[in-house]
């Protein structure tokens, strides 16, 4: 085994110490039936050569984006990375490194989670942000239990248009513990306000909206936020895309009080899915019923200033049964990367990505709703991800488009909606990858 | 001290570069006044050698693998390979979308199938998902899968989950998240379930018990087979903690030993690094009767073409996250479990407990240590009452003076059953030369609490910063710079 480093007459030696002459003398209490007779069925064990090749053959059994000319989006997007990202992530000091309990070894990681959570909290306009969730999903129905928490209420406002499979994380987190969701239906790709009104009441827990919601429009977060705090109790929970905050209203100015969001377009690859991250930000007032780890400044003995795990009483490792969450291990390397991203990028970089993802969406809706047989499926203002009609199943324009390598967007059936291709862009498209897809889909509308 | 990003903020600076935007269109003209943002996000602005410069100072305020050994209990701080982090980098697995058509991912599918697979033969389970993220939300996810079994019998009654005082922390908590009820139950005299206190506790309401095997005081269950009798008597299952699977890979196989659900701790077993707290992977494993029960899509073939099956909706728990689980750290614990092959993993088993063993013994004299009677299994643990009661001296103080001398801390105060726990996990991969450097700055330790006291409450002295506050962090609390 490469990764062992003690030999065959060190073990001899360490069992002599023990005072056994064989390892499965070590094996007293494991009752006999229980032990293998005969070894696991795995293969030989590959070589650094063998697993390389054998990684190769299937790297090459996939199209990546970057093979392709991509606008898949719906929550995982393909924003541009500066390289220097990666090589903070590959110091052993922060990707072998463990929790940061033991603060006086872990003034690293503890001060760029501060750092983190003032980034967040400056790009939200909230008070504390804690040091991240295992993606957006989950954060939102970690959200959804702090409300609960907080108001004691059972009922829970959903608006229809938020990403449907952050809705189908949030009933398994949901069901069987009291809390009923109840949907808010959805008007010309936005959430129905008249409806809004009518499914809250003074037994609402919160509202969760999403803003650009999943088919990429900008809701009046405004309208629902005065709707929501009409209510007792009930409070404002927002999902936001973080690079949209750059150019879009930051959740303070609409007065949310618990503000989540998926944090891979932060510097993150899109690596099928995973990992990801939540996060998850507040007002001061609910700092106490926030699930997951929180970073405080503090003082060392000799007062210098130094940084160490805070609200350590809220957690399972102290708590138990009564913590706000479960969570422990969370996703600290990908809140890493957002914070070594959001401080290249700058307040400059972030708000120019922003701006070049807004604009060249709209560049390419302008096209395509120009072209036959394809319109915009909605009016409202959206941000870098908008939804078309399509003149035949969207999965056939998808196949059509495999052989150029082109992937169209997501087909929105799967959600329930016929003919509806979600489309997402970046700024790392360019005027010629736009006009591509805008041809393309001309193509297979003239068949 | 280092300071922070926001005070190298030089405005102007910049950090990154972008092409030219060569569409003609205004940021005006697509967003609505109303919805602009009134006053720019407040991000530093700094250069990439500041950006450089400013993490590489963070990291060498940290402790890590490669700086030295991290004899932590229960967490498995063993060695990362380099060879993982440079696969998991390749293009074509980390540019794909999950959204993308199941005949562009095939290599990916396949490598996640392939987990499964070999997770489930190394476990004795059926199936596998590999959905879960992190070890607590493993246990997440398999008491959902009790829930929806006992659903699935209409047994509305069971809502109590039997668990020892020595679980860790996550499970009661995320007994509360599934939406049960926890029961305690004690450890006996010799760190082991006490089957009597079971017993008394187990009736028609139990819908589990969730048992770590090796327990959290590196023992091994003796009475297993007993146990899961007495939970399957009334129609509960059996859960395992897998934290400490470490111990036991090759040597026994949990689905064999009456266990009926499982999680995989893959940043521990398996390799993965910790990341500072995370990404991990917390798969879990099921028998036959439960997959169905498992949640969407499961990863599965078909005349050798993969495909993401949501054949089971109807029976499903649902989701658990958003797409796969972590594919990243799937990926590497894939590239590991390779490279171990048969051989290679019983041999991290044998290892691991020698090393454990070997602590154990060599410290004897010089801290209590419980259950030294016994063999241990992957890690054991020692308490520092001797110390406290002859020289006032906390483990809480130890610890931090472990630090001075280069080390990590073990795992501290935990389980909860033993008083000024130590709780010491050296893993497969730490020589001897490393574990007797250890067991030597950990005999002087024992010497200085009675020669100089003043070295342990006024530790740690070689560290970065002092000892630091935190009580202080939790009356003013400061969870973000003001600038």
């Amino acid at each position: 085994m490469p990764y062992i480093s003690n030999t065959d007459k060190e073990r001899k030696e360490m069992l002599a110490t023990i005072g056994v002459s064989k390892f499965d003398d070590l094996l007293v209490n494991i009752p006999d039936k229980f032990l293998l007779q005969k070894d696991c069925c795995l293969e030989h064990a590959y070589s650094e050569l063998e697993i390389s090749r054998q990684i190769s053959r299937l790297a090459s059994k996939n199209i990546s984006s970057a093979q392709a000319n991509s606008f898949l989006g719906g929550g995982i997007y393909d924003h541009f990375i500066p390289a220097a990202i990666d090589h903070v992530l590959l110091k052993p000091e922060f990707h072998s490194a463990y929790t940061p309990y033991q603060a006086e070894v872990s003034q690293g990681t503890l001060q760029y989670i501060y750092e983190y959570q003032t980034m967040i909290c400056d790009l939200t306009g909230m008070e504390i942000s804690n040091a991240g969730m295992y993606d957006g999903a989950s954060a939102a129905a970690e959200a959804i239990l702090m409300a609960t928490r907080k108001t004691k209420k059972l009922k829970a406002v959903l608006a229809g248009t938020i990403n449907p499979l952050y809705l189908e994380v949030i009933k398994t987190y949901t069901v069987g513990v009291g809390i009923e969701l109840v949907i808010v239906p959805t008007k010309n790709g936005l959430i129905d306000l008249d409806e809004l009104k009518n499914a809250v009441d003074d037994e609402t827990s919160c509202v969760l909206l999403q803003t650009p919601n999943f088919f990429g429009n900008i809701e009046n977060a405004f309208a629902v936020e005065e709707i929501t705090h009409s209510t007792k109790k009930a409070l404002f929970i927002v999902a936001v895309d973080p690079i949209s905050l750059a150019v879009i209203n930051a959740p303070s100015e609409y007065k949310a009080d618990i503000v989540v969001g998926e944090g891979q377009a932060l510097g993150n690859a899109q690596n099928f899915g995973g990992p990801l991250f939540g996060f998850l930000a507040a007002n001061l007032k609910l700092s106490r019923t926030m699930p997951g780890r929180i970073v405080g400044a503090t003082l060392d003995a000799d007062g210098k200033r130094s940084y160490a795990l805070t609200l350590q009483a809220r957690e399972q490792h102290i708590r138990r049964a009564k913590a706000t969450s479960n969570i422990c291990s969370n996703q600290a390397l990908c809140n890493l990367a957002a914070t070594v991203y959001m401080t290249l990028m700058g307040r400059a970089g972030l708000k120019e990505a922003a701006t070049q993802s807004t604009t060249k969406a709209h560049y390419l809706a302008e096209k395509i709703s120009k072209l036959e047989g394809f319109e915009l499926a909605f009016t409202a203002p959206f941000f870098k991800e908008f939804t078309i009609n399509t003149p035949k199943p969207a999965k056939d324009i998808i196949n059509e488009m495999r052989s150029k390598n082109i992937f169209p967007g997501i087909d929105l059936k799967q959600f329930g909606h016929e003919n509806m291709l979600l489309i997402a862009v970046t700024e790392k498209k360019r005027k010629c990858d736009l006009d591509e897809l805008v041809k393309s889909l001309q193509e297979v509308y003239n068949g | 001290m280092a300071s922070t990003i926001f005070e190298k903020h030089s405005p102007g600076r910049k950090g990154y570069t972008l092409p030219d935007n060569d569409v003609d269109i205004k940021l005006e003209n697509c967003i609505p006044t109303e919805f602009s943002r009134k006053e720019d996000a407040r991000l530093p602005e700094v250069s990439e050698l500041d950006v450089m410069r400013h993490f590489l100072e963070l990291a060498q305020m940290n402790h890590c693998i490669e700086k030295g050994f991290y004899p932590l209990g229960s967490c498995t701080m063993k060695y990362n390979p380099k060879i993982n982090e440079t696969l998991a980098r390749n293009h074509s697995f980390n540019n794909l979308h999950p959204f993308q058509d199941e005949n562009s991912v095939q290599g990916a599918l396949e490598i996640l199938y392939d987990l499964q697979e070999a997770l489930a033969e190394i476990s004795g389970f059926a199936k596998v998902t590999l959905q879960p993220v992190a070890g607590a939300h493993g246990e997440f996810t398999g008491l959902k899968v009790m829930k929806a079994y006992h659903d699935s019998k209409g047994h509305a009654n069971k809502k109590k989950i039997i668990l020892p005082d020595s679980a860790h922390g996550t499970n009661p908590a995320s007994v509360v998240l599934a939406g049960f009820e926890v029961v305690e139950i004690k450890s006996n005299d010799k760190g082991l379930v006490d089957i009597d206190d079971l017993r008394a506790h187990v009736d028609e309401n139990t819908a589990g018990f969730m048992l770590t095997n090796p327990n959290t005081l590196g023992l091994f269950e003796t009475q297993v087979e007993e146990i899961s009798e007495i939970v399957h008597s009334v129609d509960g299952l059996m859960y395992m903690d897998g934290a400490n699977f470490n111990a036991i890979l090759g040597i026994v196989k949990p689905g064999e030993m009456g266990f009926d659900i499982m999680h995989y701790n893959l940043h521990k077993t398996f390799a993965t690094p910790h990341g500072g707290g995370g990404p991990g992977s917390g798969p879990i494993g099921v028998r036959t009767d439960l997959a169905k029960f498992l949640p969407t899509p499961m990863i599965d073939k078909y005349d050798e073409k993969y495909f993401l099956d949501y054949s089971h909706e109807e029976t499903s728990l649902g989701k658990v996250h958003s797409f796969f689980g972590n594919f990243a750290v799937n990926l590497r614990a894939y590239i590991y479990i390779k490279m171990l092959g048969t051989k290679g993993l019983r041999r991290i088993s044998e290892n691991a407990v020698i090393n454990a063993n070997y602590i154990q013994k060599k410290l004897e004299k010089y801290y209590d240590i419980p259950y030294k009677d016994q063999y241990c299994m992957h890690e054991f643990v020692a308490s520092g009452v001797w110390q406290k009661e002859k020289y006032g001296i906390s483990t809480l103080d130890i610890a931090k003076r472990i630090l001075d001398k280069g080390f990590h801390a073990p795992t501290i105060y935990f389980p909860l059953i033993v008083p000024e726990a130590m709780m010491i996990e050296p893993t497969e991969t730490e020589s001897m030369e490393t574990l007797d450097d250890f067991i030597t700055a950990m005999i002087d330790i024992a010497k200085e609490c009675e020669e100089h006291p003043e070295l342990l409450t006024g530790a740690p002295q070689n560290t970065p910063v002092k000892r630091v506050d935190d009580t202080l962090a939790v009356r003013q609390l400061n969870v973000k710079f003001e600038w």
